[in-house]
């Protein structure tokens, strides 16, 4: 009981130093100035956007926009030192670790669409990715009406498998659907055969092709299920001064042809850690979105100049 | 914390279009049930079988038994799962593989038998330990009425012992249950599975899990609820479980 009246003082001294630092910052911006720290969340296998290296070091382009706004922020709150922490998310913990403040900024391959933004925001787009399928160059499969009674595979919970559940209804093609854990097991089934096919993202798809044994033996559908959807940085909802900060930061990016080099860094150039070359030019459309940075979660505002 | 509460949202049709995601989570819980009770039957049956060879007398009876029991207790319910799905179709020739990996429900079926060869391999143990537990004169006396081993172990040892490791069993059941959410990881979408595609869809992460754990709870509860009678029209009065 004798410790009551200490543990009142430090309390009231908390309280105080809160009130004191709160003159106008308020949300993230607030919270990093206090603590001197932005905490970033990043995926360890979502290849080029964000994944582990060699020495298990999150790096690809999604990282090296986040470390663009980190230091637009560090800039405006006039930080001699902003501490970057990194904090490994995956689908399922982002957006709890984004809503209790674990993470500021999640820097990854977030599809952007108007259900998620009801629980989180987005910065400006930096990608544009439709969903195609994969499959052995041996099936032959050209077409999504080749998928005819076969049985394909897709990551649960994800917004391919929506799209193939729609076409699978809607052209009534009679497709097996199977559900997996994450894209490496659904890669797994094409390869041993399980699933005729595997309907992702296409970059995310190239990715897994040049990473695979035998790259020759796979064929990605020009036939895609969507118009290229948006992908960007997530960061919390109703934190307006946060992501004008953010929004800021990947506009002058974009803007100004370091986007673009960025994007020839990570998918026209040799990539960490095996020196694979995803060899995706970048599309008219994302061109269009870097000279005009957009943050809408409409695929149909995406259009080529 | 900044988290947009939406408990509405069991209401709002999902994105497959076959109706709300409280349906979705239905169907996810009768995948879970449908498995559980798959994997359960295989893990009793199997379970009694290698249960009892354990206690026989003869060597290679309960050799076989203890490398069963080892084998399939001592690795990870995940890793076996990964290697009926993934490696035994590669292990086969190439016409059975594929037509392993082509059969219909292929997970469902997998995800069965494979929890229920799990599960029994603790059923054989506490059935062990339940016909350890017997007096041995209980078997020396049933030989002595001339019963065949056979028979010593169906009207003797076998009521008895099951009567004894009836509670250990509701929570192998209760555990079986719980096991089958990790079949996500070959694909099957079950409970779990239901409420992380709902999540992901709905990024109402709290709601989904919040509602799968009440479906856990309750289908849990009834399980005990169920075995509870079970073991009170079973006791025998003068039984060492029986009052």
């Amino acid at each position: 009981m004798k410790r009551l009246p200490r543990t009142g003082l430090a309390l009231a001294a908390v309280l105080l130093s809160g009130q004191a630092g709160a003159e106008e910052l308020t949300g993230t911006l607030k919270k990093i100035k206090e603590t001197g720290a932005i905490t970033l969340g990043y995926r360890d296998s979502s290849i080029p956007f964000s994944y582990l290296d060699d020495n298990q070091k999150p790096v690809g382009f999604a990282m090296d926009i986040c470390y663009t706004i980190v230091d637009a922020v560090k800039k405006e709150l006039k930080l001699d030192k902003l501490e970057v922490r990194l904090s490994p998310v995956n689908s399922s913990t982002r957006i709890p670790l984004l809503a209790n403040g674990t993470i500021d900024l999640e820097c990854g391959s977030t599809t952007n669409n108007a259900e998620r933004e009801k629980q989180v925001a987005f910065t400006n787009t930096h990608f544009l990715t439709a969903s195609r399928f994969v499959s052995k160059k041996a099936s032959s499969l050209t077409t999504i009406d080749d998928l005819k009674g076969k049985s394909v595979v897709s990551t649960s919970g994800t917004t391919n498998i929506k799209q193939l559940t729609e076409a699978n209804a809607a052209r009534n093609l009679g497709i097996n659907i199977i559900a997996a854990k994450d894209h490496a097991e659904a890669f797994l089934m094409v390869e041993t055969d399980r699933a005729a096919a595997f309907v992702m993202d296409d970059i995310l798809l190239s990715a897994f092709v040049a990473g695979s044994k035998d790259p020759g033996a796979y064929v990605i559908s020009e036939d895609a299920f969507s118009r290229p959807e948006p992908c960007s940085v997530m960061l919390r909802k109703d934190d307006a001064a946060f992501k004008k900060a953010a929004d800021t930061a990947t506009a002058a990016l974009f803007t100004s042809g370091e986007g673009q080099r960025l994007y020839d860094k990570w998918f026209m150039q040799k990539i960490p850690p095996k020196g694979l070359n995803l060899n995706t030019p970048i599309a008219p459309e994302l061109k269009a979105e870097f000279a005009h940075p957009s943050d809408s979660p409409d695929p149909a505002s995406y259009k080529a100049m | 914390m900044n988290y947009h509460w939406n408990w509405q949202i069991f209401f709002e049709p999902d994105p497959s279009g076959a109706g709300t995601y409280f349906d979705m989570l239905l169907s996810g819980l009768l995948v879970t049930i449908e498995t559980s009770l798959f994997a359960w039957i295989i893990a009793l049956v199997c379970g009694s079988i290698v249960g009892v060879l354990r206690t026989l007398r003869s060597k290679p009876a309960s050799w076989f038994g203890f490398a069963y029991v080892e084998f399939f207790r001592n690795m990870p319910l995940l890793v076996q799962l990964f290697l009926w799905f993934f490696v035994l179709p590669e292990l086969l020739p190439q016409a059975w593989g594929l037509w392993l990996k082509q059969l219909p429900h292929a997970p469902f079926y997998t995800a069965a038998i494979g929890i229920g060869l799990f599960m029994s391999a603790r059923v054989a143990e506490q059935l062990r330990a339940g016909i350890g537990s017997l007096p041995r004169g209980q078997r020396q006396a049933a030989t002595a009425l001339g019963l065949t081993t056979a028979q010593v172990y169906a009207y003797v040892l076998l009521p008895m012992a099951f009567r004894i490791i009836l509670p250990p069993l509701t929570s192998e059941f209760l555990n079986t249950i719980k096991n089958t959410a990790v079949a996500i990881t070959i694909g099957l979408v079950e409970l779990t599975g239901a409420a992380r595609s709902m999540q992901e869809f709905s990024f109402q992460v709290f709601e989904a899990f919040t509602a799968a754990t009440v479906m856990y709870l309750l289908i849990n509860i009834v399980v005990v609820i169920a075995m509870r009678f079970v073991e009170r029209s079973v006791a025998i009065p003068g039984y060492i479980t029986g009052k």
